[in-house]
């Protein structure tokens, strides 16, 4: 609202008269000069007065560089600089939807202000990083780390250290740090690459965190915590199989699933390891990647057996349910990474197979599913599909797009 | 390449020694591939160069990082590599490493094509190409 107009209204009101109209007309008049002054301190904001629920992030990952993205609308907002190495860059939420924390390769950390379009906070917390997530009441964000190895947790305002749990698996000996999930009771589940062991570390008390160790497997690649926080699984690249801890009953020990599901065949070669998160779990079945064979395992989540495989185009790296559980979309690994493949849930197949460009590295669903959003590096863009056409609705520019992260992460777990 | 990698990921002495077994012969095997490949074989175009460069710092990357400070890989700057035979690497590249998660990329790349990539790193590997519009 200009000068000119706030005069007008104050003339208006001085020819009508009425004191309780003229309290009105001021009070209306006032608060639109506060929100103003409070939109322009706020440096260079992405938009006036609105809601985080629709924003996201899309990692440039060779540039250093993250897009703001707005999904209702179908757009960019703006670019952020300045972020470091983001190659395998991994996204948290705040509990506000406001902040998100991205993990660099290079161990940078940087707390990024979605509305004010700026980074808040950014720090050097480790020589080499792959990923973290945020505490279940939303105070501490947990870093997982290659080098050194282990996790370091930091107070989700200020990002100040807060503890750190070396992952020291024997005297001397530390090992890269996979999968790394929140759960319930301020827990942190993650996988030891080197150790083979998966550890649950409780922040309850954040200066004293407590860690349990149970063996898992041959090098544990990456790991999920089911929607509900009760399973933690670790993917095994070692061996086939899958390690599955029971949160609720821990001290039952990790027992293994889809055992030998490679009926000792030779593996195919694997040119990018799969990825796991929760997304995997679609109408009480877990939709997990194959390593080493071209399928998509699927197992019943209330008694872990197998009830089917589903052949697909390569090596699947996301196998990601649309939030309803009626789709799961696949993406590949190197070298057939220039498709996509969309299953029915409910005939177990694949009944779509997209060409969103060279190099898919990422999908994430809108919070409701009906439009995913697909970064194609080698293309240099972001491609939106209403998921019940396949049809594209929006095509966006990104350099070497790779993670996209919206905000509705925020309120899930093990996100 | 023992470097003890195989070592630290623990596993049974006898899985080990077949391992170790089957690492050698595929060594000599793909060396053999590689010396047949590299002999006559020109060194990549530049167009090629291109697609090699961003290959490794992209694909590779995901695995050993675009900036090649390793990851679930090892690191692969002149510094982590020195000391460490340009055959033993190239056969590395091309044949894999069993035991790890390294696999072997000949059905992408040819012996001439994993020395010259081997040799760039060794030396200093070169940046990524901008492309247009960044």
């Amino acid at each position: 609202m200009d000068r000119r107009a706030v005069a007008a209204r104050f003339s208006a009101t001085r020819r009508k008269g009425g004191l309780v109209n003229r309290w009105r007309t001021i009070s209306r008049v006032l608060a639109g000069l506060a929100a103003v002054v409070v939109a322009g301190c706020a440096g260079r904001p992405v938009a006036g007065l609105r809601g985080t629920g629709d924003l996201g992030i899309v990692i440039e990952r060779a540039s250093g560089s993250v897009q703001i993205v707005d999904h209702s609308g179908r757009r960019s907002l703006g670019r952020i600089e300045g972020l470091g190495d983001l190659s395998h860059a991994h996204a948290t939420v705040s509990r506000d939807g406001r902040y998100a924390y991205v993990f660099g390769r290079d161990g940078g950390l940087t707390k990024l202000d979605l509305l004010a379009g700026r980074i808040d906070r950014r720090i050097i917390q480790a020589g080499n990083s792959i990923g973290g997530s945020i505490s279940q009441d939303g105070r501490l964000v947990v870093a997982q780390n290659y080098q050194p190895g282990g996790i370091k947790a930091f107070d989700a305002d200020t990002l100040a250290p807060v503890a750190e749990v070396a992952a020291e698996y024997a005297p001397g000996r530390f090992s890269k740090v996979v999968g790394l999930a929140d759960v319930p009771g301020q827990g942190f589940a993650y996988a030891l690459f080197d150790a083979g062991e998966i550890w649950v570390t409780d922040f309850t008390d954040p200066s004293a965190p407590r860690t349990r160790r149970f063996a898992a497997g041959k090098q544990p690649y990456d790991g999920l915590v089911t929607p509900g926080g009760r399973y933690f699984m670790a993917g095994l690249f070692g061996e086939d199989g899958i390690a599955l801890l029971d949160l609720w009953q821990p001290e039952q020990g990790v027992r293994r699933i889809l055992d030998g599901y490679g009926r000792g065949e030779d593996k195919l070669p694997v040119f990018k390891m799969p990825h796991l998160r929760g997304w995997a779990v679609a109408d009480g079945k877990a939709y997990l990647p194959a390593v080493g064979r071209h399928e998509v395992l699927v197992v019943d989540v209330t008694d872990w057996r197998e009830v089917g495989r589903i052949a697909v185009a390569g090596q699947p790296v996301f196998v990601m349910a649309r939030p309803d559980g009626r789709q799961v979309w696949v993406n590949f690994a190197f070298p057939d990474n220039a498709l996509v493949q969309v299953i029915d849930t409910l005939e177990g197949a694949v009944i779509d197979t997209l060409s969103p460009g060279r190099a898919v590295l990422h999908m994430e669903f809108t919070p409701r599913g009906e439009a995913v959003w697909v970064s194609a590096r080698d293309d240099d863009r972001v491609t939106v599909y209403d998921t019940a056409t396949r049809k594209a609705l929006a095509v966006l520019p990104a350099r070497a797009p790779s993670g996209i992260f919206f905000t509705a992460r925020a309120a899930r777990i093990g996100f | 390449m023992t470097d003890g990698h195989e070592n630290r990921l623990g596993y049974a002495k006898e899985g080990l020694v077949v391992r170790l077994l089957v690492s050698r012969m595929l060594v000599s095997s793909v060396l053999a591939v590689a010396a047949v490949g590299g002999a006559g074989a020109a060194e990549p175009d530049l167009v090629r160069r291109a697609q090699l460069v961003s290959m490794v710092r992209q694909d590779c990357g995901s695995c050993h990082g675009l900036r090649l400070t390793g990851g679930l890989g090892p690191a692969l700057l002149p510094d982590s590599l020195s000391g460490k035979p340009a055959a033993a690497l190239i056969a590395a590249v091309l044949g894999g490493r069993p035991g790890t998660a390294m696999p072997g990329w000949s059905r992408f790349l040819s012996g001439a094509e994993a020395a010259w990539i081997v040799e760039q790193l060794q030396r200093g590997f070169p940046p990524l190409a901008e492309r247009g519009g960044w």
